[in-house]
C-alpha cells in the first residue's frame, strides 16, 4: 500500500505499525486505555487476512499469541497493567521457549485496578522483573503517535531478530493522544524475520545458537520436529534438571540482549552538548521536558534532554555518558522513581534528582522548568 | 547384548522420541497406555504427523506431548488450550491434539476448556483424569471424588469438596463430540480419538486412569494392575446417552461411551468466511 497520512490516536496508531510489521494475529482481552487496539484490530485484522481473537482472559490470550507465533505468524497482544499482571507467568514461557511477540502494555494508574483512564509510567519494572526468574526484556517507549507507530514496527523486528517478547510501553497519554500520522509505503518499511532451520531435519537441534546466540526457529507444520518446554532445557530440547543446562540456558538467553545491547538501544540527545544539567525522560513526560529545557535555554540555563525510546535493557552507557557530561541530572517520570534508581547507578557519583510524579498528568513544562532554576541554583 | 540380538520395535515407535525412553511415568500409570492410543490413532487415520502438533500442559500427564516425533509444545500448568487455540487459528490447516491431566485442564485452566467448548474451535482434547493432582504428589483436585482421602485431604477428614463431571461441563460448555472411556478400554478409546480429531469442532475426550502411586496408595486402591481391572469391571458402556446422565463413581460404576457428536459452525471455519467478505471476494 502506498504511504497514507491519517489524524488519529495513538493506539491506532500501535494497531496500524502492527499490521504494516505484518502481524496477523491478536489475542486479546478488553481493557482501558488500550482497548482501542482491539477494537481497531477487530475491524483491520480480517481484511488482511488476519484474526483479532477475544480471549476469557489475558492469560489465555498471551498464551494463545505463543501458540500462534509457533505457527510462524506475527503476533501480538495489547493491555493495561493489571492485564500485563495476568500475563506475566506466560512471558516467562514466552522468554524461556524464545518465541517472538510483541505486548503492548498502554500503562494506567495503578497499583490494582488503580485509574483505568489516567495514564502513569508505573509498570517500567514489571516489564522487566514481572515474571519468575532472571531474563532480559526489551521494552520500547514511544513519545508520539508517529512513534505508536513506528516502534511497534520495531517492536515486531526486534522480537523476530532476538526471538523473545518485546514491550510496547506507552502510558495512556501517549496511547490517546492525536495527532499526524504518516504509515510509510510498505516497501520503504524495514521488516525482520526470524531465522528459520536449513539443516536436514533429522540434524535439527532446536535450542542450538548460532554465533548471535539466538537459534533457528522452526514452525509447527514444517518438516522440523521439536519439542519446545518452558522447562530447562538442553540443545535437543529435552528437560534437563543439569546445572550446567540451566546455567548455560540461562546465562545465554541473558547474553542474546545484552550483547546486543547497543544494536537495540535507541535515545534521543537534545541540546546536551554543552549541557550542564541533563534531563531523561521518556513517553509524555519527556514531550514537557523538551518545552522546558528550551525556555531554561531562554533564561541561560544549560539544559537538555536525554529522551530514552528504549527502557531495556537499560542504556547504561548513554546514561553513564550523560553523567560524565553534565554536573546534575533531573529524572522526570510519571511514577515514584523507576527508572531513576537505574539512572543513580550508572550515573554515580553525579547527582541525580528525581521528580515523581505517580498521577496522570504528566509533570507540565512550568514544573520542569522550575526544577530546573532549583538544580541550576544548587 | 551382542551385535546379532534382533530388535524388537514397537510398531507405534515411529510417532515417539525413543531417545527420550524411558517413560518418566511411574510403574502401573495409565498415561502410557493413553500415549498409545493417541499414536495409533494418528496411524489408523493416516494423518501427516507433521502437520500435527501436540500440546500438554504442566503435571504427569503434562509431559505426553514431549514424547511425539513432531511439532509438540509444553505450557505453563493449565494453559495448553489457551495455546492450542492460537495455533490453530493463526494456522487452521494444522491437527491440534491437547493431552493433558485432570488438574491442568479442570482447575488452573477450567476456564480456558469451557471457553473453548463454547468457541467450537476445531481440536481435540484428551483428559487424563486420574482424580488426583499426580505431579505434585496426590492432592486432590477438581475431580477428586467427596470424602476421598488425598495429601491435602488426609486422614482421617477426606475431600470436603465434590468433582467436576468433565463429561457434563463439556457438553454443557457446547463441546461438539464428548466421549469418556477408561484407560483399559484401549480399542474402544483409540476409534474415539479418531473420531475426535476427524471430527470439525471442538472434541473433548475424557480417559480414566490409574494413579496407583498416590491416589491408589492414599485410598488404599491396590496396585496399577488391580487398579486397572477394577476400571474395566466398573465401566459400563452407555453409548449415546444424554451427556447429563453418564455418571462417574470410581467404586461402583463409570459410564463410558460417545455421549455428543453435533454439528456447529467451526471458528476456525467462520474466520476464513469472515475474512473472503472482508476481503470483498
Ligand atoms: C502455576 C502453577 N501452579 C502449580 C504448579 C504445580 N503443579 C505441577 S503439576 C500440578 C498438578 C497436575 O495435575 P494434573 O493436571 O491432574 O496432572 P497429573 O500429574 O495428575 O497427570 C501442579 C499443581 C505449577 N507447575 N504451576
Ligand atoms: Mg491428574
Amino acid at each position: 500500500m502506498p504511504e497514507r497520512v491519517m489524524f488519529t490516536m495513538g493506539d491506532i496508531a500501535c494497531a496500524e505499525g502492527a499490521l504494516s510489521a505484518g502481524c496477523r494475529y491478536l489475542g486479546g482481552y478488553p481493557i482501558t486505555p488500550a482497548t482501542e487496539i482491539a477494537e481497531w484490530m477487530s475491524i483491520r485484522m480480517p481484511q488482511v487476512g488476519g484474526a483479532y481473537v477475544q480471549y476469557e482472559d489475558e492469560i489465555a490470550a498471551i498464551t494463545s499469541v505463543i501458540g500462534a507465533s509457533w505457527t510462524g505468524v506475527k503476533s501480538m497482544t495489547a493491555t493495561s497493567g493489571p492485564g500485563v499482571s495476568l500475563m506475566l507467568e506466560a512471558i516467562g514461557l514466552a522468554v524461556m521457549t524464545e518465541t517472538p511477540l510483541v505486548i503492548v502494555n498502554i500503562m494506567r494508574g495503578g497499583p490494582s485496578t488503580g485509574q483505568p483512564t489516567r495514564g502513569q509510567q508505573g509498570d517500567i519494572m514489571q516489564a522487566k522483573w514481572g515474571s519468575h526468574g532472571d531474563y532480559q526484556i526489551i521494552a520500547l517507549t514511544p513519545a508520539s503517535v508517529q512513534e505508536m507507530f513506528d516502534q511497534t514496527v520495531q517492536a515486531f523486528n526486534l522480537s523476530e531478530k532476538y526471538r523473545t517478547p518485546v514491550f510496547v510501553l506507552a502510558d495512556e497519554t501517549v496511547g490517546h493522544m492525536r495527532e499526524r500520522l504518516v504509515i510509510p509505503d510498505e516497501k520503504d518499511l524495514k521488516l525482520e524475520y526470524r531465522k528459520t532451520p536449513t539443516v536436514d531435519p533429522k540434524d535439527y537441534l532446536p535450542f542450538k545458537a548460532d554465533d548471535d546466540l539466538v537459534p533457528p526457529m522452526a514452525l509447527f507444520g514444517s518438516k522440523y520436529q521439536f519439542y519446545a518446554t518452558g522447562l530447562t532445557h538442553d540443545e535437543r530440547g529435552y528437560p534437563s534438571d543439569k546445572e550446567n543446562v540451566q546455567i548455560e540456558l540461562v546465562t545465554r538467553l541473558q547474553n542474546k540482549i545484552l550483547h546486543n545491547a547497543d544494536k537495540i538501544i535507541d535515545v534521543e540527545r537534545i541540546e546536551l552538548d554543552d549541557a550542564k544539567i541533563g534531563v531523561i525522560a521518556y513517553g509524555t513526560p519527556s514531550r514537557s521536558a523538551k518545552k522546558a529545557i528550551k525556555d531554561a535555554r531562554n533564561e541561560g540555563i544549560k539544559a537538555g534532554l536525554l529522551r530514552l525510546k528504549t527502557v531495556w535493557p537499560f542504556p547504561e552507557k548513554q546514561v553513564a555518558q550523560l553523567a560524565s557530561e553534565v554536573d546534575h541530572i533531573i529524572v522526570a517520570e510519571q511514577n515514584l522513581g523507576q527508572v531513576y534508581h537505574m539512572v543513580k547507578a550508572v550515573a554515580a557519583p553525579t547527582p541525580v534528582h528525581l521528580m515523581a510524579k505517580p498521577a496522570g498528568m504528566p509533570q507540565l513544562p512550568h514544573e520542569i522548568l522550575t526544577k530546573l532554576r532549583d538544580v541550576n541554583s544548587m | 547384548m551382542t551385535e546379532s540380538t534382533p530388535v524388537l520395535r514397537h510398531p507405534m515407535s515411529k510417532y515417539i522420541r525413543e531417545d527420550r525412553q524411558p517413560f518418566i511415568y511411574c510403574s502401573g500409570c495409565s498415561i502410557g497406555i493413553v500415549t498409545g492410543m493417541l499414536a495409533r490413532a494418528i496411524d489408523n487415520l493416516g494423518i501427516d504427523i507433521n502437520k500435527t502438533v501436540i500440546v500438554s500442559g504442566i503435571g504427569c500427564t503434562g509431559r505426553t506431548s514431549g514424547y511425539f516425533k513432531t511439532g509438540t509444545y509444553h505450557t505453563t500448568h493449565g494453559r495448553a488450550i489457551a495455546f492450542a487455540e492460537g495455533v490453530k487459528i493463526a494456522n487452521p490447516e494444522l491437527e491440534v491434539i491437547v493431552v493433558s491431566g485432570d488438574g491442568d485442564i479442570s482447575a488452573i485452566g477450567g476456564n480456558h476448556l469451557i471457553h473453548a467448548c463454547r468457541r467450537n474451535i476445531d481440536m481435540t482434547v484428551i483428559c487424563i483424569n486420574n482424580m488426583n493432582y499426580g505431579m505434585t504428589g496426590g492432592q486432590f483436585g477438581p475431580t477428586t471424588e467427596h470424602e476421598r482421602y488425598s495429601q491435602t485431604s488426609p486422614r482421617p477428614y477426606g475431600n470436603l469438596e465434590h468433582p467436576f463431571n468433565l463429561v457434563k461441563l463439556a457438553a454443557s460448555s457446547g463441546a461438539t463430540f464428548v466421549a469418556r472411556w477408561t484407560a483399559v478400554q484401549a480399542r474402544r478409546a483409540t476409534k474415539s480419538i479418531e473420531k475426535a480429531i476427524e471430527k470439525e469442532g471442538f472434541s473433548f475426550v475424557e480417559i480414566i486412569g490409574a494413579c496407583p502411586t498416590a491416589y491408589g496408595r492414599m485410598n488404599r486402591l491396590g496396585d496399577g494392575v488391580t487398579m486397572h481391572k477394577h476400571l474395566l469391571e466398573v465401566a459400563e458402556i452407555q453409548n449415546g446417552l444424554p451427556p447429563h446422565e453418564a455418571e462417574l463413581d470410581y467404586a461402583t460404576k463409570i459410564i463410558c461411551g460417545e455421549f455428543v457428536n453435533i454439528e456447529k459452525p467451526e471458528y476456525t471455519a467462520v474466520l476464513a468466511e469472515m475474512q473472503r467478505k472482508a476481503k470483498g471476494e
